[in-house]
């Protein structure tokens, strides 16, 4: 039985050579020597057809034992090679993963915008509009209508900028509200906005006082408001700038244009109520004033005060933003320098 | 106002109450509290000491040396400065161990070798301001009346044994600028009913105040009430101790006992009085009246007041002697001489006395009281009290009668309202009793109904006029705390920022994810940056009071702020800025007393926008840089397909070749340019960049609703054409050329190469764009997309003598 042996030999030199191949083209051409249309174990089995027809299927089977072999063997060595290939590439391809990465340039929103955004959409979420007004009023919208006639010891002159006699800079948000207040049409449903802005009075600046500073109001009148809902509401307020575990205290107060009107104050954040300096030892923190509307302000927007009534509060962004986050200066807001500002990026 | 606990001790049980404690309750239920101080906690060594002896000291021009008894075994020497002390004199000693106010500490010690056991303090030393203490004791010592007994504790004989609580006291609440008020308020609060002091007047029957004085006025609206008395035969002298204690304390320098019983008596009832000598009124005649325009008159102060008809003037029948409510004459004011006081209890209007303070800048604590309005039912009392006072204290006798004008009557006040009513207005459910209950707590009497109830208000409470006032009576006395927290149970209707705000915010988001930061600036500024970079007619809109330059007159454009904060940064090493500003400006508008508000929004970028590092080198910020991001930008807020630019040299304070008009359908909406250099160098700032753009005009059209096109499912083609032109033709024009003769396919153009200089003749530049094909039907056939670009080609060669290359 040449034949059977000459296969056999032929198995282990090529086991031999497929083991020692160092690489793919290697493997590559010994497949073609032994595989191969002109290759050895075909060349073999081309001697086949000499046998005697009981030998063929005997050797038939042989041979193909040989060439699935030494495909196997083949292709396990490949998959051996490739594995080595791709740790080499991987190995050349390492970089220092600690040097920085590319710096994406993004800026970030003023801190008083950060703090109005914030209380627009709590307030919107709860159905109220947005509403602007314009900075520069006339006295009759910024005092008068709030219930603050020429002669009120409540209003005081020096604190005023005139543009004419009758022409002012807004020393609160509130003209807005009597303006969309004369306008609103029940007929539709309840009025409830907030007027964010920027509002102004005459005030030497330094670090506690600014001429200019923002301001955001808020108003909801309908039938049946009572003022347990301002408490509500406002208790939702502190919780939501000043955390879950907050509680308000109501105090007697006095706006001209509430009655009756309260201060508000929230427990001290720092110190959770117990004293520290920045509560003043007291446990607590005036954080904004509020109050029932005046009849006289409905009245004097058209508004049948035995029907309808409501209440009002107002809240400065700027004094917010220095208890929460400690800024000591109100210059600070309107200098813009981005070391102070760039402080906010992370959202506090 | 400052509030003694002990004077109000005189009228309510307090001894339950710690003062810490009570003004809490008076904060939540009443009346915010500044302040509570107790000095006794801090103060202590401090005694009565008995000047035995006080000899100069040797080699000292204003040093004595004095033995002082404080009730030790033996006298305390003490060295003592003050000019005033004197042998048998009773004084205030701070022994070794006394901590005083300003932080000394009293030890044994030498002074100049001579040993000191102790110190004799001023009233300041023991922290009384200045401006209380009685002029005589200003300079040095206080000297204590002679009852004051050696060694015992000295706080007593100056009330600093006593707890002070400092009331803030709003407009509305004018009744607790006096003790009876504040009595009143706290006996609400405690559920006790203060005791007042019955006052009756002995009056010396023999003569009748009509023989000495006749009262009249011009105008009841003026003085709706004015009343006098005459206390005769006064000796006038220093007050007793209890009276000096209680005004210093009280924060009112002890002057004379005639003087001190006005004041004492204003801080008792909050009635304001004054006392004339009367002597010196030289008249039988007093009138109340209007100043002539220019009538002078010297004040207590010494000063010519030239008046006019806005103030109200005391005159004798023919002069002014007093600035009505507002400050006393000199003329006939009280001295020591002074033996017979007509004494002045009124009612004068308000703002009258508001209008003079203010135009006077003479604001006291009469005026002030004054201007808040009075207890109309204490003018009588409190002048009664006062003039018995001044004749106890002076041993004077006071006139019989008293001569009055009075338009008004103290009245009560009636105000019904529904139970229903309160309940609806707070949210509780209080029974009528409970109602019932706090309203007389106030002292408020109240007849029921089944429904209602009418509360009676006495005049001491001149603030309560209507329902809304006794709901707040109601709810302050029940407590805030008490209050159930709900919300408002009104038809929900959704809250949504409107098209334009959201856009607004949009914006903001867009700005600050292009690296620009956003600043808020003054809107108030100087003339001159109000006015720079706008080109809108008109001067900007001014204060008519400013309070400086720096802040007269409001904003026409955005930019002159933001430039201010990038050299405010630059100039503190922050090198690179990149900042938005979205804001008002305001334009005056001729037929209109309001200015028009347009809201813009601004960038300034200065240095770089990446600073060089490992990977990238520096890209500073150029005119590019910030056209892309105002591109992107449009394209956000969906005005891109509109928008163009067009060169402009006409904005003074931009580069004159590196600025374009921003314009949207036509009209001019804004400005984007390099600042001009030579205000660069001024500021110290290098090249930077400005943009500002009116936000109103692109945001206040409807909002375009946004329909998906479909994603072209032929593949598209696209073609270069690279040539030469002048340097002078615009991208934007060569952009328009190839719009025009692009032919229905041409879907985008790109610049993708431009270059000047070698190779390419002086004068001009090579320009390289990419053409993008689409038939979003069918796939296009390579002839027609080639008979397009030639098109295109043949027009830029025709009509902007480019060459081909
Ligand atoms: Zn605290």
């Amino acid at each position: 039985m040449e034949m059977e042996e000459k296969l056999t030999a032929l198995l282990e030199e090529a086991k031999a050579e497929i083991g020692n191949a160092a690489g793919l083209k290697e493997l590559e051409s010994l497949r073609v020597k032994y595989l191969g249309k002109k290759g050895e174990v075909t060349s073999v089995l081309k001697g086949m057809k000499d046998l005697t027809p009981k030998q063929r299927p005997v050797l038939g089977k042989l041979a193909n034992e040989v060439r699935d072999a030494i495909t196997a063997r083949l292709s396990e060595k490949k998959e051996t090679l490739e594995q080595e290939a791709l740790k080499k590439q991987l190995a050349e391809e390492t970089i220092d993963v600690t040097l920085p990465g590319k710096k994406v340039t993004t800026g970030q929103p003023h801190v008083l915008t950060q703090i109005m955004e914030e209380i627009e959409d709590l307030f919107l979420g709860m159905g109220y509009q947005v509403i602007e007004g314009t900075e520069v009023e006339t006295d009759y919208y910024n005092f008068e209508r709030v219930n603050l006639p020429q002669n009120h010891p409540a209003r005081d002159m020096q604190d005023t900028f005139y543009i004419t006699p009758d022409v002012l800079l807004r020393t609160h948000t509130s003209p807005i509200q009597a303006r969309t207040l004369e306008q609103h049409d029940f007929a539709n449903g309840p009025l409830k906005m907030i007027s964010p802005g920027k509002v102004y009075r005459r005030d030497t600046d330094d670090a506690t006082h600014s001429h200019q500073f923002h301001q955001i109001e808020g108003m909801v009148i309908d039938e049946n408001i009572t003022m347990a809902d301002l408490k509500g509401t406002l208790e939702l307020l502190a919780k939501k700038m000043f955390g879950e575990e907050r509680e308000i205290r109501l105090r007697p107060s006095y706006f001209p244009f509430t009655e009756p009107s309260v201060e508000v104050d929230v427990s001290c954040f720092k110190c959770g109520g117990k004293g520290c300096n920045v509560c003043k030892q007291t446990g607590w923190i005036e954080i904004l004033g509020a109050g029932m509307t005046h009849p006289h302000v409905l009245e004097m927007s058209g508004v049948d005060s035995r029907k309808y009534g409501g209440f009002a509060f107002g809240l400065g962004p700027d004094r917010i933003a220095m208890l929460k986050y400690g800024v000591d200066d109100i210059r600070n807001f309107y200098l813009n320098d981005q070391r102070f500002l760039e402080q906010f990026k992370r959202k506090g | 106002m400052r509030v003694s606990v002990k004077w109000l001790s005189e009228y309510l049980d307090l001894s339950d109450i710690a003062p810490v404690e009570l003004a809490d309750q008076i904060t939540l239920t009443g009346i915010e509290v500044d302040d509570v101080t107790l000095p006794s906690l801090t103060l202590d060594n401090l005694v009565v000491g008995e000047v035995l002896t006080a000899e100069e000291m040797a080699d000292s021009d204003h040093l004595k040396v004095t033995a002082v008894d404080v009730d030790q075994e033996a006298p305390q020497q003490i060295v003592c400065g003050a000019p005033n002390v004197k042998a048998g004199q009773k004084v205030i000693v701070a022994l070794p161990g006394a901590k005083l106010p300003n932080g000394l500490k009293i030890k044994k010690s030498k002074l100049r070798g001579v040993e000191s056991n102790g110190m004799i303090c001023s009233l300041q030393e023991l922290g009384f301001a200045e401006a209380v203490v009685p002029k005589k004791a200003e300079d040095g010592i206080y000297v204590l009346p002679m009852e004051a007994k050696t060694g015992h504790s000295v706080l007593p004989y100056i009330g600093l044994d006593d707890a002070f609580i400092e009331l803030d006291i709003t407009p509305n609440r004018a009744d607790a600028l006096s003790m009876r008020g504040v009595g009143y308020e706290v006996g609400a609060i405690l559920s006790q009913k203060p005791a007042f002091p019955e006052v009756t007047v002995s009056e010396d029957r023999s003569e009748n105040i009509s023989d000495y004085i006749h009262v009249s006025v011009d105008n009841s609206q003026d003085v709706p009430v004015y009343k006098m008395r005459v206390i005769k035969d006064v000796t006038v002298q220093e007050s007793p101790m209890w009276l000096q204690r209680k005004l210093m304390n009280a924060g009112i320098r002890p002057i004379d006992a005639v003087v001190d019983v006005t004041n004492y008596i204003m801080l008792e009832y909050g009635q304001p009085l004054h006392a004339f000598d009367y002597d010196a009124l030289e008249s039988k005649t007093i009138r109340v009246r209007r100043a002539e325009q220019d009538e002078k008159l010297v004040t207590l102060d010494g000063q010519e007041r030239r008046l006019n008809p806005g103030n109200l003037v005391i005159t004798n029948g023919e002069k002014p002697v007093a600035l009505a409510g507002v400050m006393g004459g000199e003329n006939t004011h009280v001295t020591g001489a002074t033996q017979t006081i007509a004494l002045e209890s009124a009612l004068f209007e308000s703002s009258v006395i508001r209008k003079t303070a203010q135009s006077l800048n003479l604001r006291s604590e009469s005026s002030a009281r004054f201007e808040r309005g009075l207890n109309t039912a204490a003018i009588e009392r409190a002048l009664d009290h006062a003039a018995q006072l001044i004749a106890d204290l002076g041993n004077g006798q006071v006139v019989s009668g008293v001569a009055r004008v009075e338009a008004i009557q103290p009245e009560s006040k009636q105000v019904t309202i529904a139970l229903e009513r309160i309940n609806q207005a707070l949210g509780t459910d209080l029974v009528m009793d409970e109602v019932v209950h706090l309203m007389d707590r106030l002292g408020f009497d109240s007849e029921t109904s089944t429904r209602e109830l009418t509360v009676t208000v006495p005049p001491r409470r001149w603030d309560i006029e209507i329902e809304a006032d006794i709901i707040e009576e109601v709810v302050r006395l029940h407590g805030y705390n008490r209050l159930p927290a709900t919300l408002p149970k009104s038809e929900s209707i959704p809250g949504e920022l409107t098209h334009k705000q959201q856009r607004v915010r949009d914006t903001r988001h867009f700005m600050e994810g292009a690296g620009l930061s956003q600043a808020i600036s003054y809107a108030l500024t100087t003339n001159e940056k109000a006015a720079a970079f706008s080109r809108v007619e008109g001067e900007p809109v001014k204060l008519d009071w400013p309070m400086s330059e720096e802040h007269q007159a409001l904003r026409k454009s955005l930019l002159s702020g933001l430039l201010d904060n990038v050299q405010y940064n630059v100039a503190r090493q922050n090198k690179h800025v990149g900042f938005y500003e979205i804001g008002r400006v305001f334009y005056p508008v001729t037929d209109s007393k309001l200015p028009r508000e347009v809201t813009h929004v601004a960038g300034a970028l200065t240095g770089s926008r990446v600073e060089a590092n490992w990977q990238e080198d520096e890209q500073p910020v150029d005119f590019y840089a910030v056209k892309g991001i105002l591109e992107e930008w449009f394209t956000v807020i969906g005005v891109s397909d509109e928008i163009s630019y067009v060169p402009t040299n006409t904005y003074p304070e931009l580069h004159p070749g590196r600025t374009a008009k921003v314009r949207w359908q036509g009209q001019v909406v804004g400005v984007l340019g390099q600042l001009h250099p030579q205000l660069a160098d001024e500021r110290d700032l290098k090249e930077t960049y400005l943009f500002e753009i009116d936000m109103d005009a692109l945001l206040d059209t409807d909002k375009e609703p946004l329909i998906y096109s479909s994603i072209p499912k032929y593949p598209g083609t696209s073609r270069d054409v690279a040539f030469v032109v002048d340097e002078t033709v615009l991208h934007e024009t060569v952009l328009s050329v190839m719009k025009e003769n692009g032919g229905k396919w041409l879907k985008s153009i790109r610049l993708f190469d431009l270059y000047q200089g070698e190779n390419i003749e002086q004068g001009k530049k090579s320009m390289a764009y990419s053409l993008s094909y689409q038939n979003p039907e069918a796939t296009l056939k390579e002839e027609e997309v080639t008979s397009d670009f030639e098109q295109i080609k043949k027009a830029l060669v025709e009509e902007l003598n480019a060459e081909i290359r």
